[in-house]
């Protein structure tokens, strides 16, 4: 078991190390100067090789690589270039928009999908079954920035009762926070509540037919009994995967959804300082996300091993 | 195959899935031939912003141009990207997938890390960094959406690589002494032949949503050639002015992709005996 | 029936969740106001920096210079209540205010005066405009509320300059940490800024002249033209000085709750053109561009009918303006002509970089298509302005571009030796000379006039249209500017009607 997790410690570490310099590469190519964006078209030359020289972009690559990196370990994700803030201090205050934003799509998701397709595994092949698979089909056909369009077409525009984009802030209360992070939440939510009825529907259908539910069922349990007290917690694997790569999608994901409603949040704070060329900003964002999509996925691994027990063994 | 026809017909997702799909493939090769008007044939002053009418089926845009022409090259444009992207995920991850199934050891556990490096970015967010190093454009969205589809080829080609090694004919195989890159083009990828077309399948309709994403962020095809995605962001502050502008691209992409997600799910049902048998 | 629907819906959906809300929102609109702005500046500091953002949220709201400019562009006294300017026209004796407080809390007098017009013009001075300050020969503080500005030379603009944002009077103990938290002498003092989103005012109650009327003022930063018409629409933005939005505008103009204002800009909005680069550097090609501009397309397919066409780079608001849009007029006939002279009977492609803004990017598409008739094939690419300013701007690699030139009175850029068309015509540039070494007005018109004709005649860019201002607010405030002489939102008259 610990073995096991040293294992699959040694590889995230690795693989957060390939990323950074993925990421840091890939930047150093980005056409555009920073400092040029900061001063204007009126600046002159001097001014901007100053500027260069006090953003430290004239120092050698492998030195400003380094000092990310190191910078990153001590806590330290550099300066804003545009904001000449500490980029942990626009983080933190983009989080408090995007992880609720993420975290209410999620809940909503779950509470959607979980009864919907449990609901439909159970009247597996009635009209209701029929009809939940067909509108979970069109679900996942709508493109979520187009629902969110529709959404502040009806509920902004038209009835005029949710906010059609921007973030008061949780300082004005939590009723206007949270209403304007409910309609963003909802396009999230909508797609991935539908593939998540269908993983389901089928991770149930699935277990369902498995020899040792068959046995439950031949010693006299119920169906619905089986349904609950077996197939449920096996039928969760599924499940919890989908979650967990559907929580990194919509803390990341939400670039698109951010832009709709107009949300400063960590989607919309890399998509500008990619514009800005605010390039230790991206830096640093990109490698948080992917440093907590890392984070995720040893969870899910993790958290195998405690839904089923049979993976113990099987990897140690 | 007669009787994979009939079967296939018979299963119900495969056959609305079908007809969507062909005729969302007829409207985009018809585009080449012909469309109602030119696609960039402007009007500003005359016929801006129509309703749809006999004359122009699905009304005008801003610039006068008619939307049902534009429609029709969009789904060109979406099908040749996502086509695409689909193809350099097969071309790359299928051969990467077998090749670490044939060789196992460290170089399998390398390929499959470097699969999980791009896991770990988000999609989308790369693709915006992608297309801001080389300018954005139809053939840099291509290679965005298309680098994404990589690992996911590259695991389900190893995963199913990896059990075809141990049956019985893939052991009689390498007992006649066959090489391994023989047995994989001979046995191993006929064999896994339905789970990359089902897996396809849904990486086209993936890609035709994300191509619709990037474009809608200003990212994907550039005018004058229409994107379902920029023909969105466009009408989206004429919405109330015009709303078919915003409703016409949104349903072409929802229909598209449900044919396409469809299709797949039929494809699958038909394809693979052992779950068929399980749901029926 | 329809309207019987959606009340229903909304009736159901507000049982739910919304009654809190209706009346948090009818509470607090009668004293706060939400004003939404495209950019959000990168700093609040007026004295260390150009971004018109800057002053957009600050001028007059939390910053006051000696002088103010009003409304319609008049001098009005702000910190100096009176001034005195002797004979010979080179000094000016402010009398300063008395009982005026910073929002820290330490008072105004005629040292802060002193410090920060020093400060402004020192070597090294971060100020965008240190030209304003020039003429300054000396600044002396006769006693508190006494400062003595002594000019080289006589400056008729003088008062003029000293109300401009670049001028506001800033205190020695808070000057340096006035970009992050500015602290000045207005009716507002600085709340909060939630980077990339807003930036808040509240009231000061310890201002020394008439209080503004509103508790709160929020400027929210919108770029996103979309997003600026629904939370318009919406009301969570109650007013855009300038709307981003050019097509949405019947329809706010439609709506009874907006007031709808279309002023003018500076801006002169143009098909820049690479002079220097073939085939671009044929006076023929630029000629052929020019007859097959259809500007009254342009306008209404990029603009929505927002704009008035110039013929020449000059603002046609201007008194010294000449019409020149006869000078090439529509005629495809004549540009496939010119092109065939140039040796392109078949055309020929070429690029155009489009910056971010709805005017370049819808304008580049119909130019493209425009164009295509006399068979030129342009391949778009649109850039961001990181990109823009240093590739096409600066490095001077491109083709074609579409750029609004927003400053006041700059035809002289015609004349530089090292801008971004590579124009060079000796001819431009004894004008230039002549116009400033005149001093008469209607010498000076003249000579404007004569430097028009000369760009107009090399045809050194597309002259497409004037880029209008359009104001949108709610009907029920009152005292929001409807022109903008200056750079500002001015809040401080601002209130709302019951």
């Amino acid at each position: 078991m610990s073995a096991y997790f040293a294992k699959k410690a040694a590889w995230a570490i690795a693989t957060l190390i390939a990323a950074s310099l993925f990421i840091f590469i890939a930047l150093e190519i980005v056409p555009g100067d920073p400092a040029q964006v900061m001063l204007g078209v009126n600046a002159t030359d001097e001014a901007v090789a100053a500027l260069r020289q006090s953003l430290g972009l004239n120092k050698p690559v492998a030195e400003r690589y380094l000092s990310w990196i190191g910078g990153m370990l001590q806590g330290d994700f550099g300066k804003s270039y545009t904001y000449s803030v500490p980029v942990s201090e626009l983080v933190s205050a983009r989080i408090t928009i995007s992880l609720p934003l993420a975290l209410i799509a999620l809940a909503l998701s779950t509470l959607i999908a979980l009864p919907v397709g449990l609901y439909a595994a159970s009247r597996r092949g009635s009209i209701a079954d029929t009809a939940i698979m067909a509108l979970t089909q069109i679900g996942i056909a709508i493109p979520n920035f187009w629902f969110a369009l529709l959404l502040v077409y009806v509920f902004s525009i038209w009835l005029r009762i949710f906010p059609a984009g921007g973030f008061p802030g949780w300082s004005d209360g939590f009723i206007p926070a949270f209403k304007a992070l409910l309609l963003p939440a909802i396009a999230l939510a909508l797609p991935q509540a539908a593939i998540l009825s269908r993983v389901t529907r089928s991770a149930l259908l699935e277990t369902m037919g498995e020899d040792y539910i068959r046995t439950a069922r031949a010693k006299g349990l119920s169906k619905r009994a089986t349904l609950w007290k077996h197939a449920l917690r096996n039928a969760l694997i599924p499940v919890l995967t989908i979650l967990g790569l559907q929580f990194a999608y919509l803390l990341a994901g939400t670039i698109i959804i951010e832009n709709v409603f107009y949300l400063p949040g960590l989607g919309r704070l890399v998509f500008k300082a990619i514009s800005l060329r605010d390039l230790i900003v991206v830096e640093s964002v990109v490698m948080m996300l992917v440093a907590t999509i890392i984070l995720i996925n040893l969870i899910v691994d993790l958290a195998y091993l405690w839904v089923d027990p049979r993976l113990r063994n099987r990897e140690g | 195959m007669h009787s994979f026809l009939s079967r296939a017909l018979r299963n119900r997702s495969f056959f609305i899935g079908l007809i969507i799909t062909l005729f969302i493939v007829f409207i985009a090769a018809l585009s080449f031939l012909w469309t109602p008007y030119g696609i960039d044939d402007q009007q500003i002053t005359t016929v801006g912003l129509q309703k749809p009418s006999l004359t122009y089926w699905l009304g005008t845009d801003n610039l006068g141009r008619d939307l049902f022409s534009r429609v029709m090259v969009g789904a060109r444009n979406s099908i040749a990207v996502a086509v695409v992207a689909v193809a350099i995920g097969i071309g790359i991850g299928v051969p990467l997938g077998c090749w670490a199934a044939a060789r196992r050891g460290f170089l399998d556990e390398l390929l499959m890390r470097g699969n999980d490096v791009i896991f770990a970015f988000p999609a989308l967010l790369s693709a915006v960094i992608i297309t801001a190093i080389f300018g954005p454009g139809a053939i840099n969205a291509i290679i965005a959406i298309g680098i994404f589809n990589i690992p996911v080829f590259a695991r389900l080609s190893r995963g199913a690589a990896l059990s075809l090694w141990t049956r019985d004919f893939i052991m009689a195989a390498r007992a006649a002494g066959k090489s391994s890159a023989r047995i994989t083009i001979e046995h191993i990828i006929p064999n896994m032949a339905n789970l990359l077309i089902v897996q396809a399948t849904i990486a086209f309709a993936l890609g035709i949503i994300q191509e619709a994403g990037l474009a809608y962020v200003g990212l994907g095809t550039q005018p004058p050639f229409p994107s379902w995605g920029r023909m969105l962001s466009e009408a989206q502050t004429m919405m109330a002015l015009a709303p078919h502008l915003a409703i016409v691209p949104g349903l072409a992409i929802v229909i598209t992709v449900l044919g396409l997600n469809l299709l797949g799910d039929g494809l699958r049902d038909v394809l693979d005996p052992r779950l068929s048998r399980k749901r029926d | 029936m329809r309207s019987l629907t959606k009340f229903a819906l909304a009736a159901l959906l507000s049982t739910a969740i919304i009654p809190s809300v209706i009346a948090d929102k009818a509470m607090a609109a009668k004293k706060s106001l939400i004003m939404g702005m495209v950019l959000e500046p990168p700093h609040l500091d007026p004295t260390a920096g150009a971004p018109a953002a800057i002053d957009e949220v600050v001028y007059a709201n939390l910053f006051e210079g000696l002088t103010r400019i009003g409304s319609k562009g008049q001098v009005m006294p702000a910190l100096a209540e009176s001034w005195a300017i002797s004979a010979d026209g080179k000094s000016y004796t402010f009398t300063l205010r008395k009982g005026v407080r910073f929002h820290d809390g330490t008072s105004f007098d005629a040292h802060d005066v002193k410090f920060s017009l020093d400060r402004a013009r020192a070597e090294g001075s971060t100020n965008a405009q240190k030209a304003l300050f020039g003429g300054i020969d000396s600044v002396n503080v006769t006693d508190a509320n006494t400062v003595v500005v002594q000019l080289k030379a006589p400056a008729g603009n003088f008062l003029f300059n000293m109300g401009w944002g670049d001028a506001v009077i800033v205190a020695p103990e808070s000057a340096e940490g006035n970009k992050a938290k500015p602290i000045g002498t207005g009716p507002f003092k600085f709340g909060t800024w939630v980077k990339g989103a807003t930036v808040t005012l509240v009231k000061n109650d310890a201002y020394w002249g008439k209080a503004a009327a509103l508790d709160k003022a929020t400027f929210r930063f919108i770029s996103d033209p979309a997003a600026a018409l629904s939370s318009m629409l919406a009301g969570d933005v109650d007013a855009f000085a300038n709307f981003p939005a050019p097509e949405t505008i019947p329809q706010l103009r439609a709506d009874p709750r907006f007031k709808v204002v279309i002023g003018s800009t500076e801006g002169e909005t143009i098909l820049s053109t690479n002079n220097s680069k073939p085939p671009f550097n044929d006076v023929r090609v630029r000629r052929a561009i020019a007859h097959t501009l259809d500007r009254q397309a342009i306008i209404d397919g990029a603009m929505f009918g927002l704009g008035t066409p110039i013929g020449t780079h000059f603002a046609p608001h201007h008194p010294a303006y000449v019409d020149l849009l006869g000078k090439y007029p529509l005629n495809i006939e004549a540009g496939k002509k010119l092109m065939a002279e140039a040796g392109f009977p078949n055309g020929f492609k070429a690029t155009i970089k489009l910056p971010p803004p709805s005017y370049a990017r819808r304008g580049g598409e119909i130019i493209a298509a425009q164009l295509r008739k006399i068979g030129i094939d342009l391949q778009i690419i649109p850039v961001e302005w990181g990109v823009w300013v240093p590739e096409v701007f600066k490095a001077t690699d491109y083709d074609l571009t579409i750029v609004s030139h927003t400053e006041p009175m700059d035809i002289g850029i015609y004349g530089r030796d090292k801008y971004y068309f590579n124009y060079k015509s000796d001819a431009f540039k004894a004008t230039m000379k002549k116009l400033n070494a005149t001093t008469g007005e209607k010498a000076r018109y003249e000579l404007m006039g004569e430097a028009q004709r000369i760009i107009t005649n090399d045809a050194v860019n597309g002259y497409l249209f004037q880029l209008a201002k359009a104001g949108v607010w709610n009907a029920k405030l009152n005292g929001l500017w409807e022109n903008s002489p200056v750079q500002a939102n001015d809040l401080t008259g601002v209130s709302w009607n019951d």
